[in-house]
């Protein structure tokens, strides 16, 4: 069974290749589904299939930005990605990331700061679930009070609603994102950009996970604006670290190039299916992810309290990602698989007729 | 109207300050690298070989080349996934927009 593993070049360690191409392929999805890089999936996911964890973040990042230009080329087509918006926020985000780093060198030069950015990350990550899950109860309980009412609910009505309260604030220069629907001061775009990526550079993470729900609930982007236009985001920070890892010596392409071929089907999965599953689908599908994030993080964080149990907390923290991995992805595959055969259906019927 | 106007130079600066520490913070990140990985190049041929020993040789030449790999190979795939699945017959120009 040796043609099941291939010799890495540079980090000289031999990897199953296969299990690169599933990594790739349930990453994609739930990457082009959400608009997220998900290097909280991949990184102990590479970990495991042998590599050392310098060589683990860099091909991580690599093969992140081919999949998420995979993946904006989709969400482009269907019209999600406002590229005014995506790239105002670069500004912001490339210059945030920096800052954080810089945030992240001057603390440790004071002491240990792992510790505090974990938390940190934790309580983040709490707070976003929050934000998620009320969202989705106040949404649910507007739609009761219009059905009480004889009413509908408009299709584009949302729970939480404080972008509108951020759009009132009118700085000059004010700017139109015709594709998002959004006119407000291009400092709200820079400033929340600039903040995320702050927060992002200081938990050393792309920041996917952050941006996402800051462009929904913050910047008053729809729900599939949203995922298009942080993926091209991704996409370009993600070739940006890259070449700064790669610089450093720490990716493995060959191994990227091998995720990207899971990656390029399931990043195409991923952005189909958001076609076929409404905004608050995406939203509820959002707040599990960061559930599982949050509890990898967490179990990772109880390990110096129980040194005796750190072997197996690190293997339960292991599984509950994958677990989360596996079963968000395979939820997004169902989904799309769903909606592409009944589009077809009622493609052959109107032919038929 | 005065007050908005000290804003805007305020941010203004603000901007052009993070601007002009770029090169510091990116000379600061040089002088961190101070850890020296190579490639094993004896178990390694053809293609392989030839990849291993530019990253020796040059992590310059090495990055260059990984950041147009990358990209490429992104869309060649995307065209690829494209070619499928307009053949099997799901409509990828359109989607309806709801919340």
């Amino acid at each position: 069974m040796d043609w099941l593993y291939v010799l890495m070049p540079i980090s000289g360690c031999t990897i199953f290749w296969p299990g690169l191409i599933i990594l790739g392929l349930g990453v994609g999805i739930i990457g082009g589904f959400f608009g997220m890089g998900g290097a909280w999936m991949v990184t102990p996911g590479l970990n495991i299939l042998g590599f050392p964890m310098a060589f683990a973040i860099g091909t991580d990042v690599a093969h992140m930005a081919g999949k998420s230009l995979i993946s904006t080329m989709r969400h482009g087509k269907f019209g999600n990605v406002d590229y005014k918006l995506g790239l105002t926020m670069l500004v912001g985000t490339v210059i945030g990331m920096e800052i954080g780093a810089q945030i992240v060198m001057l603390l440790e030069r004071l002491g240990n700061v792992d510790k505090v950015v974990r938390w940190l990350y934790v309580v983040l990550l709490i707070c976003l679930a929050w934000m998620v899950f009320h969202d989705i109860a106040v949404r649910k309980r507007k739609e009761r009070e219009a059905q009480a009412r004889g009413e509908v609910l408009d299709e584009k009505a949302t729970g939480i609603d404080w972008a509108s309260k951020l759009h009132a604030i009118k700085i000059p220069p004010m700017v139109h994102f015709h594709q998002a629907g959004i006119y407000c001061s291009a400092w709200l775009p820079i400033f929340v950009s600039f903040a995320t990526g702050v927060l992002a550079g200081i938990l050393g993470i792309g920041g996917g996970l952050i941006r996402m729900p800051c462009l929904v609930y913050l910047i008053g982007c729809p729900t599939h604006i949203a995922v298009g236009t942080d993926l091209f985001e991704v996409a370009i920070s993600g070739l940006y670290g890259a070449a700064t890892y790669t610089l450093k010596g720490r990716t493995e392409l060959v191994a990227a190039l091998i995720m990207l071929i899971g990656a390029a089907i399931g990043a195409q999965i991923g952005a189909v299916a958001t076609k076929y599953i409404r905004g608050y689908g995406i939203r509820a599908a959002f707040g599990a992810a960061v559930i599982g994030c949050l509890c990898s993080v967490v179990l990772k964080l109880i390990q110096p309290y129980f040194p005796a149990y750190a072997k197996i907390i690190n293997n339960v923290a292991t599984v509950v990602v994958l677990g989360f991995v596996i079963s968000i992805s395979g939820y997004i595959f169902v989904k799309m698989i769903q909606g592409a055969a009944q589009e077809i259906a009622e493609n052959k019927r109107q032919r038929a007729n | 109207m005065r007050k908005l106007r000290n804003l805007w130079v305020w941010l203004v600066g603000v901007y052009a300050m993070m601007l002009c520490f770029m090169p510091t913070v990116a000379m600061a990140k040089k002088a961190l690298r101070n850890v020296v990985i190579v490639a094993d190049t004896r178990r390694l041929d053809g293609l392989m070989l030839w990849w291993a020993q530019m990253y020796n040789d040059s992590h310059l030449y090495f990055m260059i080349l990984t950041i147009i790999i990358i990209p490429i190979t992104g869309c060649i795939f995307g065209v690829l996934a494209d070619v499928v699945m307009n053949h099997i017959g799901i409509d990828l120009k359109h989607r309806k927009a709801a919340e």
